[in-house]
């Protein structure tokens, strides 16, 4: 397995399609996500990218971060861009109006973008079988509008618009499931990544290239701003993510669930939710019930993955 | 197609105009009375008559999103939409003509809610006339294929590469039938060569699309895109001449009616200058000159056609179909007086609103506004705080 990682990793080291200049946050997950999956997708891509923190700290009018054609239109229709250009492609593909060319939409966007105001457009492509992927960049919240609470930011986290207060625990309710929302719609390819792990990450992204139809891909991104934790802990808070069992690396290949990491023992989520500022208000009961759902949670992905 | 004119419903004619000019993406969503154009399109693209995507999107707020991409990939584009769903892609109208994509979008006019009302009106397009797109109105239905097919020459000009919405009446022309005239798709396809687009999405040559303005740039980017829509008025009369040179029927930004007589003249958009033609004949035939001025284009106004057509003119009657909410006058009342003012032409004007939500509009009702015009209180030309219109047939 090991080995396997290293070749796909091999495969695909030196070109940057994702360059430096751009004016993302120091410690930024988000952009170390996008920068290894568009080596994966490789120069065949076009992507079409939603408003949102990788919109705007890429691409400032007249400079550019992105070394592949790209375009972002608002903020909750990327799914629906992108069903134009591969709906465009595919026609004057076979007028001969362009090349052929296997050439690879990709469209990406935050929680937000994906989870609450694009959620609609992505169910449309979905269902509508257009042939490309589309990456959520998971930092839990609206980050680039100032860390205001998303239906992906995780039950009691702090945010701007879920404040705890006398009559708040802060976020009150829980993350939405959207891997399992896009496997709902039978597309060949849905998987979990982080890049904390990035082989694993890699692998998922060349599977999703591959897969004959729409491919979901949900990425936990650290966003050490918006988390507030120091910025050089992104990737280890990544690692705590899963192996407490909250963020479970998984796929779900033409319906069929597997783990593709089980870090068990788990490690309790204290070691997870310490240190984070957008926890810091939780008492320790609110951090029992948190474990409890996680252990509940946790037992239905190893059923669904047929792990003993 | 057969040559000559074959009777045919305005939408079905409509869809038929979009295949003559080989669109590659249709992306839309079905709403009434826009309905019929789509279902024949998506028709022709099942039984291999149109070679294009089809693309169902679910809303109308995707249609003009998968529109932007088909159109940023170099797709010939098109969509068609009606009142709330023109609403619900309002936000997408702004960036595709900010964007430059020369999508066309046949638009068939209707009220908006509420109370809903799937009948005619000009409420959505008036709430859509500030979107930097490029807008035609249609009289009738020979118009309606003749401007799909001009539409798509004039948003593809390298001078121009901004989106056409083409305006006709829903119901009131969409669902009648006419005769209709289709050109060959030999001399459509003379008229209009395939769209060579300056910039695609491709790998080949990576273009980032959509980027940010900071401050110090939004104005420029603004006011290069409002100099391109206003120079557009330019290539729309150069294509209407080409086209009423090739295929015999000539078009022009400003028509009028039998103005050279008359002193008092209707000015209105769309499917209603036919009534109104109509008004003036019988209006002829009992000895009363009056003339009519149609707006075939509404965006960019055609503020020096308009001037010359106002020439002697001492009355002006503007009929519009969309309430003024909360304005002085009505949206077209607004620009047309705006014009008159600023250039001392010292015409009386008068704004009527008519037709709302698909209420119908006689003959007589346009008897009635000469008479009201003439009224001396009519005269009077001081705005008042409220009510500088009236409401042609309004109860209680």
């Amino acid at each position: 397995m090991r080995l396997k990682s290293l070749e796909l990793y091999t495969e695909h080291p030196e070109y940057e399609f994702a360059v430096s200049g751009h004016r993302a946050c120091q410690g930024c997950a988000e952009m170390l996500a996008l920068r290894l999956a568009l080596k994966v997708f490789g120069e065949d891509t076009i992507i079409a990218m939603a408003t949102g923190c990788m919109e705007i700290i890429s691409t400032p009018l007249p400079t550019t971060s992105w070394r592949l054609p790209w375009i972002h239109v608002a903020f909750e229709n990327t799914a629906a861009v992108a069903s134009g250009i591969e709906s465009a492609l595919r026609i004057l593909t076979e007028k001969k109006k362009i090349p052929r060319k296997d050439i690879h939409v990709v469209a990406i966007a935050g929680d937000g973008g994906t989870s609450d105001i694009g959620l609609q457009a992505l169910s449309g492509a979905m269902e509508r079988g257009h042939k490309f992927t589309y990456i959520c960049v998971d930092n839990e919240a609206y980050m680039n509008t100032g860390i205001q609470r998303s239906s992906s930011t995780p039950y009691g986290a702090m945010t701007t618009t879920s404040p705890p207060g006398k009559r708040s625990i802060g976020q009150s309710t829980q993350k939405k499931n959207m891997p399992k929302i896009a496997a709902a719609h039978n597309i060949p390819y849905v998987a979990t990544a982080c890049p904390s792990y990035p082989f694993d990450l890699l692998a998922k992204v060349k599977k999703a290239r591959m897969a004959n139809g729409p491919s979901y891909l949900h990425i936990l991104s650290v966003c050490p701003t918006g988390w507030r934790i120091p910025s050089d802990l992104a990737i280890r808070y990544g690692r705590l993510a899963v192996e407490t069992g909250v963020f479970p690396l998984y796929e779900i290949e033409k319906g069929k669930y597997r783990l593709t990491y089980n870090p068990e023992p788990l490690r309790h989520v204290v070691d997870y939710m310490n240190g984070q500022g957008r926890f810091r208000h939780l008492t320790v009961k609110t951090i029992s019930q948190i474990q409890e759902k996680v252990i509940k949670d946790w037992g239905k992905m190893k059923y669904l993955c047929g792990v003993k | 197609m057969k040559e000559g004119k074959t009777g045919i419903e305005v939408s079905i004619a409509a869809s038929i105009a979009a295949k003559l000019a080989r669109v590659e993406v249709v992306a839309a969503y079905p709403i009434t009375p826009q309905t019929h154009i789509v279902e024949h399109l998506s028709e022709l693209v099942a039984n291999g008559e149109l070679d294009a995507s089809y693309v169902n999107v679910e809303s109308e707020h995707s249609a003009m999103s998968a529109c932007c991409g088909a159109s940023a990939a170099g797709a010939r584009t098109f969509t068609s939409t009606s009142a709330q769903g023109m609403e619900l892609m309002h936000e997408i109208l702004f960036i595709a003509s900010a964007m430059r994509f020369p999508i066309v979008m046949a638009a068939v006019n209707r009220a908006l809610s509420s109370p809903l009302s799937i009948w005619g009106d000009h409420s959505d397009v008036m709430a859509a006339r500030d979107t930097g797109w490029i807008m035609l109105f249609c009289e009738n239905g020979q118009e309606v294929v003749d401007s799909i097919i001009m539409a798509f020459k004039i948003a593809e000009d390298r001078r121009v590469l901004l989106p056409v919405m083409v305006n006709l009446d829903g119901f009131s022309l969409s669902h009648v039938i006419e005769p209709i005239e289709f050109p060959s798709q030999e001399k459509v396809d003379a008229f209009l060569p395939p769209y060579d687009p300056l910039y695609t999405l491709h790998p080949d040559k990576p273009v980032t699309m959509g980027a940010y303005g900071m401050p110090e740039l939004y104005t420029e980017a603004k006011y290069a895109q409002e100099m391109a829509l206003i120079d557009s008025k330019k290539v729309v009369i150069e294509v209407m001449d080409d086209f009423g040179k090739r295929f015999g029927r000539s078009y022009k930004p400003v028509e009028t009616y039998n103005t050279e007589k008359a002193d008092t003249v209707f000015i209105a958009l769309g499917s209603i200058n036919e009534n109104i033609k109509t008004a003036i004949d019988m209006l002829k035939e009992e000895g009363r000159e009056v003339g009519l001025i149609h707006l075939r284009l509404f965006r960019p106004f055609p503020s020096d056609e308009l001037i010359a057509a106002l020439k002697g003119v001492k009355r002006v009657a503007v009929i519009e179909r969309a309430m003024p909410g909360g304005a002085m006058n009505s949206p077209l009342f607004n620009e047309i007086s705006s014009l008159v003012h600023s250039n001392s032409m010292g015409i009386q004007l008068n704004n009527y609103i008519v037709g709302l939500g698909g209420r119908d509009v006689n003959p007589e009702d346009f008897h009635g506004i000469i008479d009201d015009m003439l009224s001396p209180e009519a005269k009077k030309e001081t705005p008042k705080e409220e009510k500088n219109y009236r409401v042609i047939g309004v109860r209680g």
